[in-house]
C-alpha cells in the first residue's frame, strides 16, 4: 500500500509550479485579465511545452496517457497561481471522448482546443438550454468556459446527452467576479453534432473533482500568503504571527485544507482504477473543498487586515477564483445531493 | 498511489478474520462487566497468544513477539471493527505506560509490570494534570522529597480516570523545586494502595464520574519506582504523550460512528417521514460524510508516511483537533435529527440508542478539551506545522 504521490508526480507538479511562477505571476495575470495579447501568448507557450492538452489523452491517440490524479495535480498548480488555462476544458473533453479517437488525436496534437458549454447540465434558467434535432444543436448556453480561441465546444443537450460542435462566432462575454478566467453566453443555430455521447455520473464527477483541485491550489496559496504576511507585519512591537489570535486563524485554515488534499488524491485514484465509490468521493471532494475554500478565502483576507481588501496586494484574485469554483458544475449543496443519490440515500 | 495490499497481507487478513470468527464464543459480552472479569482476562490472553494484541511486545515480557508491521496492525484493527467483536483491552497502562517502559524502563521494571498489565491483571492510572497545571503541565507542583531510599509525596492530581480501579499509578512529581520547571520533574510509579492516597470521584456534565481527583498526604514510596532517572520526567512524559495523542481522533472510530448516524437517520421516522428524507438534515449528513472521508484519506496518508519512516507533518498534527471536533459534530447532528426525542437521557420509554448521542455530545466536548485542548493543538499546528513564531515569554515581574 502506498497512499502518496510518485516521484514523477511530484516532479510534474514542482516543474509546472516553477513555470507558472513566471508566466502566471500576479503581474502577468493582471495583464491577461485586461486582454494583454503578449502575456496571454507567453503563458500559452509555456503551458504548451508541458503537453498539458494531451495529458489525459491515451498514448495510442498520441497523448501522455496519464490519469486523473495527475490531472488534479496540474489543476491544483493552476489554481495556486490563478492561471488562466484551457486545461480543464481539454481534460474534460479528453475524459469524455474515449470512443472518438480522431478527436482525441486532434486534442493531443493541440489542433483542437475545447471550450465547455455545460452549465445547463446542472441548472437551466433565463431560457438557456440546447436542443438537438436531426444531429443539429440549437439554443443558448450561459457561463460557457474557455470559449476564447476554442475550435470546438463540448456542449450539453437538455436531457443529458453531450455533443461536440465546432465553435462558432455567436458568443457574448459574461462578466463574473473572476478576471482570471473568461465566461461567455454561447448561441448555436443548427450546429452540427460531430460526436454524441451520454453524460454519465463519472463525467460530472470528474468535472467537479478538477474544480475542487483548482480550489485546493488557490486555498493553499492563500494560506501560504497569510502565514508569510503574519511573519512580516508588525503591530504592538511584534510580528502579528506571534499573536495566538492570528496563529489560530492560520492553524484552522491548515487543519481544514490538509484533509481535503488527501480526499482529492483518494477520489482521483478511485476514479482512475474504476472503483465504484469514485464518483461519490469526487462529489464529496467538491463539497469539502468548496466549504474549506470559502472559509480560507475569508480568513486569509482577514489575516492580511486592511491590505487584504486592496487591489494592490491582489489577494482578491484568489478569493474570487475560489468563489467562482464554489458554484462551477454545481454548488456544494448540489454536489452533496449527488453524493446522496449515488449512494441510494434518496427516497 | 496504490491502495491494494500485497498477497502476503491479504492472506494475513483472511487468517485474522478466520481466527476471530471461529472463536466468537470465547469473547466476553455486555454481561461480563468489570475490569478484572475472568472472561475478559481470558479473552485478552487468547488475543495475545494469537498475535492480535500486544503483538510487538517481546515474548519475555508476555507479548506475542512479532516484528513491528504497521499494515498488519491496521488489518487487525479493521478486522475487529468488521467482526463487531470486542477488541483488545485498552487503558492508560497498556497504551501509555507499557510503551514507555519498553523504551526507558529497567529490566526489572519491564519484568515486573509489562506482563500483568497487558494481560489485564494490573490496572494503571495516570497522574499528570493538577488543578494548577493543565495546558501548562510542566507547572505541576506535587512534591516528592527524598527520605532515604524513599520519596515522600504531597499534593494532588486531577482528571485521573480509573483511579478507583487502579492497582498502580504512573505519576509526574516535582523532585527539584529549584531547577527550571521542565528540569525538576520525575516520572515515578507506585501502588495505589500506599497509605496516604485518597481518591475522590469527579462527577462531570454527563452525570457520571469518568474522572477522579487524587490527593497525596505524606505518601512514602520507594525510589525504585522512578522510570529512567530522577529529574528527567519531562522527557519520559513526552515519550508517553505521543502515544496518547495517537489515540484521540482515530478516523476509523469516527467512521464507525458516522455509519451509526446513517442507520439512525434511515430507520427513525417523524410524521411518517424518514429523517434522511428531510433535505436539510440530509445535506448536513453528507457534509459530515465529506469530512469523515477526508480524515480517512488523511489517515491513509499518515500510514504511508509511517511505513516509509518519514514524519507525517501537518497531516499528523491535525488529527486530534479535527477528529475530536468531527465526533462532536456527528453527535450534534444525531441530536438535531432526533429533535424533541434528542433531549431524552439515561432512561425512559422513548429513549433512542440508550441516550448515547447526548452522552457522546457531552463526553466528546471533554475530549476536545482533554489530551491537549483544541487551542493548544492550534498552537502546535501553527508552530510546528506552519513554522509560525512562538508566543513571546512574559518578562518575570
Amino acid at each position: 500500500m502506498e497512499f502518496a504521490l510518485s516521484e514523477d508526480q511530484r516532479l510534474l507538479q514542482d516543474s509546472l509550479k516553477g513555470v507558472l511562477a513566471g508566466a502566471a505571476s500576479l503581474d502577468q495575470v493582471r495583464k491577461i485579465a485586461v486582454g494583454d495579447g503578449a502575456a496571454i501568448s507567453a503563458l500559452d507557450a509555456a503551458l504548451a511545452e508541458f503537453g498539458l492538452a494531451s495529458l489525459l489523452v491515451p498514448e495510442d491517440a498520441g497523448g501522455l496517457g496519464l490519469g486523473l490524479l495527475d490531472a488534479c495535480l496540474v489543476q491544483e498548480a493552476l489554481g495556486y497561481h490563478i492561471a488562466p488555462s484551457r486545461f480543464l476544458a481539454n481534460a474534460l473533453a479528453a475524459t469524455a471522448l474515449t470512443d472518438f479517437p480522431d478527436l482525441l488525436t486532434l486534442i493531443a496534437a493541440g489542433e483542437s482546443k475545447f471550450g465547455l458549454a455545460l452549465t445547463e447540465l446542472v441548472s437551466r434558467r433565463d431560457g438557456a438550454g440546447l436542443t438537438a434535432e436531426k444531429g443539429k444543436l440549437s439554443g443558448k448556453s450561459l457561463l460557457a468556459i474557455s470559449v476564447d480561441g476554442a475550435t470546438h465546444l463540448l456542449v450539453a443537450e437538455t436531457g443529458g446527452q453531450l455533443h461536440v460542435v465546432e465553435a462558432g462566432p455567436d458568443t457574448v462575454p459574461m462578466q463574473t467576479i473572476d478576471r482570471s478566467r473568461t465566461f461567455h453566453e454561447v448561441k448555436l443555430a443548427g450546429a452540427k453534432s460531430l460526436a454524441a455521447l451520454k453524460a454519465d455520473e463519472r463525467f460530472l464527477a470528474v468535472a467537479r473533482l478538477l474544480v475542487a483541485a483548482d480550489t485546493l491550489g488557490a486555498a493553499q496559496a492563500m494560506i501560504d500568503k497569510a502565514v508569510a504576511y503574519a511573519a512580516e507585519r508588525q503591530q504592538f512591537g511584534r510580528v502579528i504571527g506571534s499573536f495566538q489570535a492570528v496563529k489560530h486563524m492560520c492553524a484552522e485554515m491548515a487543519a481544514k485544507l490538509e484533509p481535503g488534499r488527501a480526499l482529492i488524491w483518494h477520489a482521483a485514484h478511485a476514479l482512475d482504477i474504476g472503483d465504484a465509490e469514485g464518483p461519490v468521493m469526487a462529489n464529496l471532494a467538491k463539497s469539502y473543498l468548496a466549504e474549506a475554500g470559502t472559509f480560507i478565502a475569508r480568513t486569509s483576507t482577514e489575516v492580511h487586515g486592511g491590505m487584504g481588501f486592496t487591489d494592490l496586494v491582489g489577494l482578491h484574485y484568489w478569493y474570487k477564483r475560489i468563489g467562482v469554483n464554489r458554484q462551477l458544475f454545481g454548488s456544494p449543496e448540489e454536489a452533496r445531493e449527488s453524493a446522496a443519490e449515488l449512494q441510494g440515500l434518496l427516497a | 498511489m496504490k491502495l491494494d495490499l500485497a498477497p502476503e497481507y491479504e492472506a494475513f487478513r483472511a487468517e485474522v478474520s478466520d481466527t476471530l470468527a471461529k472463536n466468537r464464543p470465547l469473547a466476553p459480552t455486555a454481561d461480563d462487566k468489570g475490569y478484572k472479569n475472568p472472561k475478559r482476562i481470558a479473552w485478552q490472553k487468547f488475543l495475545i497468544d494469537h498475535g492480535l494484541t500486544a503483538r510487538t511486545i517481546p515474548k519475555e515480557y508476555g507479548g506475542y513477539g512479532a516484528e513491528p508491521d504497521i499494515l498488519k496492525a491496521r488489518i487487525i484493527a479493521e478486522e475487529f471493527a468488521r467482526s463487531r467483536m470486542p477488541g483488545p483491552m485498552a487503558g492508560q497502562g497498556i497504551s501509555m505506560l507499557v510503551p514507555t517502559l519498553l523504551e526507558l524502563g529497567t529490566e526489572e521494571q519491564k519484568q515486573a509490570y509489562i506482563r500483568p498489565t497487558i494481560q489485564g491483571e494490573m490496572i494503571w492510572c495516570q497522574g499528570y494534570s493538577e488543578p494548577g497545571a493543565g495546558s501548562d503541565l510542566a507547572a505541576l507542583r506535587t512534591s516528592a522529597v527524598e527520605d532515604g531510599d524513599h520519596y515522600l509525596i504531597n499534593g494532588s492530581k486531577i482528571w485521573t480516570s480509573t483511579a478507583k480501579q487502579a492497582d498502580m499509578i504512573f505519576c509526574l512529581v516535582r523532585t527539584d523545586p529549584a531547577a527550571k520547571k521542565h528540569e525538576g520533574i520525575t516520572y515515578i510509579t507506585f501502588p495505589m494502595s500506599t497509605p496516604g492516597i485518597e481518591v475522590r470521584p469527579l462527577v462531570d456534565m454527563t452525570g457520571t464520574a469518568n474522572f477522579n481527583e487524587v490527593f497525596f498526604t505524606n505518601v512514602r514510596v520507594p525510589k525504585s519506582g522512578v522510570i529512567f532517572a530522577p529529574n528527567k520526567g519531562w522527557q519520559v512524559a513526552n515519550a508517553t504523550l505521543t502515544h496518547e495523542r495517537g489515540m484521540l481522533g482515530d478516523p476509523n472510530a469516527t467512521k464507525a460512528r458516522f455509519l451509526e448516524l446513517v442507520t439512525l437517520m434511515k430507520s427513525e421516522t417523524v410524521n411518517g417521514q424518514r429523517l434522511i428524507d428531510n433535505p436539510v438534515l440530509r445535506d448536513r449528513l453528507i457534509k459530515l460524510q465529506a469530512e469523515v472521508y477526508a480524515m480517512q484519506a488523511n489517515g491513509l496518508r499518515i500510514t504511508t508516511s509511517r511505513l516509509k519512516g518519514e514524519p507525517a507533518g501537518l497531516a499528523g498534527l491535525i488529527v486530534k483537533l479535527n477528529g475530536c471536533d468531527l465526533n462532536h459534530e456527528i453527535a450534534r447532528l444525531a441530536i438535531d435529527a432526533l429533535g424533541e426525542f434528542g433531549i431524552l437521557y439515561e432512561e425512559g420509554d422513548h429513549l433512542r440508542a440508550d441516550g448515547s448521542w447526548q452522552w457522546r455530545y457531552m463526553y466528546d466536548l471533554g475530549l476536545i478539551i482533554g489530551g491537549g485542548t483544541a487551542q493548544i493543538q492550534k498552537n502546535i499546528i501553527a508552530e510546528r506545522g506552519l513554522d509560525m513564531p512562538r508566543e513571546p515569554k512574559l518578562a518575570k515581574a
